[in-house]
């Protein structure tokens, strides 16, 4: 580490380009600024003559979209994923995002025309194959999280939670026990708040221990007979597993209440530990994290919610079920007082039947690891996780500040003491480490500590990858340390764009493209 | 294990670094009772070629759309999707990046979100669009949720020819926000009363309707806004907007719409995209990310996700809706595939489709006993046959036609739909496929 104040120093003003490109990077218009015309990128054939059915709705009007050729589609979208940052090109330690590697194989195996090219409501007979390939993967889910029944139509995390919560009111409203209370710990997820009030629950926040884990004594406080459920995230935001889980678990089910469980930060723990061992009655999965499904900028995901005996009955449409040999999909609640498959169901959570692509990808993400590569997923996120906890914790020789000293899981959570008198904010930090060429980790996530940095690795970065963030993120520390602070509020200054202006935007929104646009330059 | 990077050698390394003997000091906080010695009873790791083997096995026993005579539609449809679409979306700094919370690492996905929000407002006639739901079904639930909002209002009345899906996952959000929901019972190409009255936060229609009717709406929206609620309008069949006229010019308030058509595959049912777009003046009441224009310190233009104050990671159980993940890349296909058809191959491709739909229409009710139901309608229709349509599928299907969706797979316990059958035509029907359905068809009622 000796020499390297020399290399860094205050940054050459770069001159500007005639075109505004640099170099690899390529300013590149909207589509609708490369107009021509009534050109076209497909060649269709003219329709042949036929008695037209559209009567007075006819459209009139024509839409705007511009016309471009399939070369200038291919260039214009080439060059603006040049500007992305994704795990293919780099370390991307967003905590409790489980950016991990999407192997290719899995792209492959959603693609066959078997499972891509297959419409949802094809008569059973011609789908066996993809309701076995359902009924698979929810016997991997229910051995992995020791649970009963698995529900897989949510469409992503959230979507799971909303299903679990569902549930939980189903089954208490099946028992006459109407109850208001939601206990949701301060560091959880944002969206378990919104999903509890979605599902008309008042929301009762439990304070965290010295220890980053929820105060018992507080949870039992606050316990009651008017509570539904607690919705516990575990291992937790902080990166800690809740150990005193066992006897919060047994509280909860004393006061007669349901045990939610984020499941977001399952890859910790994904082949060592079984949540129905926990005492969990319903824990969501997602797909797009531990089982590697592909995030694809923002979603597809998939959240397919686990759940214990007393909530199973309850279960979203549609179910699948074995009959005479074969597989069937139960689309409708049976009726009638001799009840039968799906009675007591909440009623679908979307149309057809799941995010089959993800099925797919997911299932050969478990069927390449195995019972046995699985359990290493979950022990090599806990290791880098701790290895970089050790490289860049000020107790150990790095220069941050751990927010809860000791071990963590699969991520590790510091706060901004690290930077205090600096001038540089969690924010100028995490933008500095972008022109570095890294992804920032998590910032001011979770609520519990100030200005945090929450960092997750996950178990596809090498030791010689963990090794070169560590360093980087330690030089930064150092340099934030030394009275650097104008160039951390300047940065990032070598992406495609500089730190842009969210304040302007949320103002006056501009969401589309219009032709006549209103000029938003901000002045230099 | 191939997708892991550390060597035994790295992790005793490692190991030392952290002070620890094993791994399982790192889980020692894991209460003793819940941790498991041995491995989880399942199959051991594979390589991909035993795992590519596997599921081929089981993607053989279905019966790929494009192998057989393909009719069915309602709510996913059919079509071809250029190559440049797959192969754009795969491109990994799109497919395995993150949500663009780091606007300077992320322009490429904000800007072509940009587009799409673009794209959608214009499809639909619409001021505003948002960057993606999970579905259309889900979208629609969102609208009702939203109309609520608006106008404090508590009921929702519910077209009969409303896409059965769209109508639970309304019934089913509304029993636990404590909704009321008025869903009328569906009658194919027949008027219905739609009563609004003082409670009623919104009106939800579809067009082309589940049966494949075309509605103007537009008198509609008129008596919805003399009533103080809200018009949603639900398109299943994006499509349909290239030669429809689009909700926006009925005065719909709210779209609700589900995009797989363009760029996506049918997928078994998902994933699919959510289309989501409103008038400007309700767009802080949305759900889901929007993406905006800005500028940045450079005073160049830029793009970053914006009114985020709606959403659940800022305003947490006061959010607008719990969503975060969306449909990302399904979106990002919608927009290449779109942009790569423009306003010419848009409109053409909607024309082709609305022709294969119309010679069909016209062969298979030439059919004796066969009654055409629609008076209009866009790629999808629905014929009333002489007896049960699910036994005509199920017979079709052996001989392997996909011959469309009996109504009575949604509605079983209704006798008057038992005869109905939903027939879809998309582009991707050649002329020996209708021939095929045909013979198959007059051979099955004779």
């Amino acid at each position: 580490m000796t020499g390297w104040s020399q290399a860094l120093g205050a940054p050459a003003e770069e001159a500007p380009t005639l075109t505004g490109n640099r170099g690899l990077q390529i300013e590149e218009p909207l589509i609708f600024e490369q107009d021509s015309p009534g050109h076209c990128g497909v060649d269709l054939p003219e329709p042949p003559p036929h008695r037209g059915r559209l009567g007075a709705l006819e459209r009139r009007a024509p839409i705007g979209l511009p016309g471009l050729s399939e070369p200038q589609i291919v260039r214009h979208f080439t060059r603006l994923s040049q500007k992305n940052y994704a795990i293919d090109t780099g370390l991307y330690p967003l905590g409790s995002c489980t950016m991990k590697h999407n192997p290719r194989l899995n792209e492959k195996l959603a693609r066959l025309p078997g499972f891509a090219d297959l419409h949802p409501l094809q008569p059973e007979t011609t789908i066996q194959g993809a309701l076995e390939l359902i009924d698979t993967l929810a016997h991997w889910l229910k051995t992995l999280t020791g649970m009963p029944a698995v529900a897989l139509s949510p469409a992503a995390g959230a979507h799971g939670e909303l299903c679990g919560m569902m549930t939980i009111r189903a089954a208490l409203t099946a028992r006459g026990d109407a109850r208001r209370r939601i206990l949701v710990p301060e560091s959880a997820h944002g969206t378990n708040p919104a999903t509890a009030a979605i599902c008309g629950y008042a929301i009762d926040p439990i304070a965290a221990n010295a220890r980053g884990r929820v105060d018992l004594a507080a949870l039992k406080a606050k316990l009651g007979g008017d509570v539904a459920a607690l919705m516990l995230t575990n291992p937790n935001t902080c990166g800690l597993f809740e150990d005193e889980i066992l006897e919060i678990a047994a509280a909860v089910h004393a006061a007669g209440a349901f045990f939610y469980c984020d499941g977001a930060n399952f890859n910790a723990i994904v082949g060592r530990v079984r949540p129905a061992d926990l005492g969990i009655d319903a824990l969501h999965l997602n797909l797009h994290k531990t089982f590697s499904t592909p995030h694809g900028g923002g979603g597809p995901g998939s959240g397919p919610v686990a759940l214990a005996a007393a909530l199973a009955p309850f279960a979203p449409l549609p179910w699948i079920v074995h009959r005479d040999n074969r597989l069937t999909l139960v689309e409708q609640a049976a009726k009638g007082p001799e009840g039968g498959p799906a009675a007591s169901s909440i009623g679908r959570l979307k149309g057809f039947h799941g995010q089959m692509g993800m099925f797919v990808r997911a299932l050969g993400y478990m069927m390449s690891h195995g019972a046995d590569g699985l359990r290493q997923v979950a022990e090599d996120a806990v290791l880098n996780a701790n290895y970089l906890r050790v490289r860049l914790d000020r107790k150990t020789g790095g220069l941050l500040s751990q927010s809860f000293p000791g071990p963590c899981m699969h991520e590790v959570l510091f706060d901004d003491r690290f930077l205090k008198d600096t001038g540089v904010t969690t924010l100028d930090f995490a933008k500095a480490l972008i022109d570095e060429g890294f992804h920032p980790m998590t910032m001011y996530f979770p609520l519990v500590v100030h200005g945090a940095l929450l960092i997750e690795p996950t178990e596809t970065e090498s030791k010689a990858s963990l090794d070169q963030f560590a360093d980087t993120v330690n030089r930064l520390a150092a340099r934030a340390g030394s009275g650097d602070a104008a160039v951390f509020q300047a940065a990032p200054r070598l992406t495609p764009r500089r730190r842009l202006d969210e304040t302007a935007a949320a103002r006056k929104p501009l969401l589309r493209w219009r032709r006549e646009q209103p000029k938003r330059e901000a002045t230099k | 294990m191939r997708y892991l990077p550390l060597t035994p050698s790295d992790r005793q390394q490692m190991l030392a670094a952290i002070g620890v003997d094993s791994i399982d000091a790192l889980f020692a906080e894991v209460p003793k009772a819940a941790q498991r010695g041995g491995l989880v009873d399942l199959p051991l790791a594979q390589g991909e070629l035993e795992v590519e083997r596997a599921l081929s096995r089981m993607a053989a026993k279905n019966l790929a759309a494009g192998s057989a005579p393909f009719f069915i539609g309602a709510g996913a449809y059919r079509h071809h999707v250029p190559a440049a679409v797959d192969h754009l979306i795969q491109r990994g700094e799109f497919l395995t990046s993150y949500t663009p919370y780091q606007p300077e690492l992320a322009q490429g996905t904000l800007q072509s979100l940009f587009e799409f929000q673009t794209q959608v407002a214009l499809l639909t006639g619409m001021e505003v669009a948002n960057a993606s739901l999970y579905d259309g079904a889900t979208a629609c639930a969102e609208a009702v949720a939203m109309a609520h909002r608006i106008t404090r209002r508590n009921k929702a009345v519910l077209s009969g020819a409303l896409h059965p899906h769209y109508r639970e996952v309304c019934r089913t959000y509304a029993q636990f926000s404590g909704l009321d929901i008025a869903a009328l019972d569906p009658r194919p190409a027949e008027a219905e009363t739609l009563d609004i009255d003082s409670d009623t936060a919104c009106v939800v229609v579809q067009n082309p309707d589940f049966f494949g009717e075309l509605r103007d709406w537009s008198a509609l929206t008129a008596r919805c806004h003399r009533a103080g609620a809200l018009l949603v309008v639900v398109v299943t069949e994006i499509l349909s907007l290239g030669a429809v006229t689009p909700p926006g010019e009925m005065g719909a308030d709210i779209v609700a719409a589900e995009g797989q058509s363009l760029g996506n595959a049918l997928n078994f049912g998902g994933p699919h995209v959510g289309l989501f777009a409103a008038r400007e003046q309700h767009v802080r009441q949305m759900p889901g990310r929007l993406v905006g224009q800005t500028a940045d310190a450079d005073g160049r233009r830029g793009w970053v996700l914006t009114l985020s104050t709606r959403e659940q990671h800022i305003r947490r159980e006061k959010a607008t809706s719990n969503i975060c993940t969306n449909s990302g890349l399904c979106a990002l296909a919608f927009t290449i595939h779109l942009a790569l058809l423009g306003e010419a191959g848009v409109t053409r491709l909607a024309r082709l489709n609305h022709a294969a739909a119309c010679s069909l229409a016209d062969r298979l009710a030439g059919l004796p006993g066969i009654r055409l139901v629609n008076k209009s309608f866009f790629n999808e229709f629905s014929l009333r046959l002489p007896v049960p349509a699910a036994e005509i599928v199920a017979a079709l299907a052996e001989k392997g036609v996909l011959a469309g969706i009996p109504a009575s797979r949604f509605y079983p316990d209704r006798a008057d739909l038992a005869n109905l059958l939903l027939v879809a035509a998309t582009e991707t029907v050649t002329a020996e496929d209708v021939d095929n359905y045909e013979r198959a068809l007059r051979e099955a009622l004779r």
